[in-house]
């Protein structure tokens, strides 16, 4: 696995660039990250960062955008303006997890 | 191994690629089972989650995927479908497809895929574009009044070739 200095920490990630260690990520690492991708997390992304982090932990892979909105309870359209684009990749990105796997 | 530890940039995906900027999908939904609905929907949304513009043109059965009144009621038959491998002659007993179509809904509320409707608000949610055949709707004598209110207009065949220009193109 290729490592990356983000934050002035090396952390492992695969060859898109997402981390492949969650336990390497922390607070500090997602705020650093999301500004990596244009993005200053805000209260609201936090909640929905904090909801993946969880949710990873309890079942093994990372949420769907759908899954993260009907367990947050935050419209599909607060997620795209919120992370706009690629919404689902970028939430993964910044809570340090491998991007989803689900098709919805 | 390969380390970019020492390089002053750090390695991020590359989400907002230029040369993924721009691209286009349109779908065009002409049926109206509940099992040839479903691939529209999810390439959709697919799409719409990877920052593809997509626009959805609904035609002839496809227009049941969006009337009000059959787009939460769509059904699977299994006459005609012999990817069932079952006898056809089953599919013609009363009540078949009733139950077929019970079958195959819990089998896609299973995967916490939503339903027709639900999926269309998600695919409007995130962007995408629903568009209505004009012939379609002159054949089957609806209006505006009859679709879902997000549909943003009901259309002529050459209007959608128009705003599609350079997208690339599914028919479904």
């Amino acid at each position: 696995m290729p490592t990356t200095t983000i934050a002035g920490q090396a952390v492992e990630v695969n060859d898109e660039g997402f981390l492949t260690r969650p336990d390497q990520w922390s607070d500090d690492l997602g705020t650093e990250l999301a500004r990596l991708i244009g993005i200053e997390l805000t209260a609201d992304h936090w909640k929905l960062v904090r909801f993946l982090r969880d949710d990873f932990a309890h079942q093994g892979e990372t949420a769907t955008l759908r899954r993260v909105s009907t367990q947050t309870g935050t419209p599909i359209k607060s997620l795209f303006d919120l992370f706009p684009g690629k919404p689902a990749k970028k939430m993964a990105y910044v809570a340090g997890l491998p991007k989803p796997k689900g098709c919805v | 191994m390969t380390t970019h530890a020492d390089q002053t940039t750090p390695f991020v995906p590359r989400f907002d690629a230029p040369e993924s900027q721009g691209r286009k999908l349109a779908i065009i939904c002409s049926k109206g089972n509940l099992d040839m609905a479903y691939p529209g929907l999810i390439l959709a949304n697919a799409a719409l989650g990877e920052g593809v513009e997509t626009h959805l043109f609904f035609t002839f059965w496809g227009f049941d995927m969006i009337n009000k009144k059959t787009s939460g009621d769509l059904k699977f038959t299994m006459l005609g479908n012999t990817a069932t491998h079952l006898p056809q002659g089953l599919g013609g007993i009363p009540g078949m497809t009733h139950l077929a179509t019970s079958q195959m809904k819990k089998a896609i509320a299973d995967l916490d895929v939503p339903e027709v409707p639900e999926f269309l608000d998600q695919i409007v949610g995130s962007g995408g574009h629903l568009w209505a055949c004009r012939m379609s709707a002159d054949m089957q004598h609806l209006t505006e009044g009859d679709l879902r209110d997000d549909v943003e207009g009901i259309i002529s065949a050459s209007d959608f070739i128009e705003l599609t220009e350079g997208a690339q193109l599914l028919f479904i």
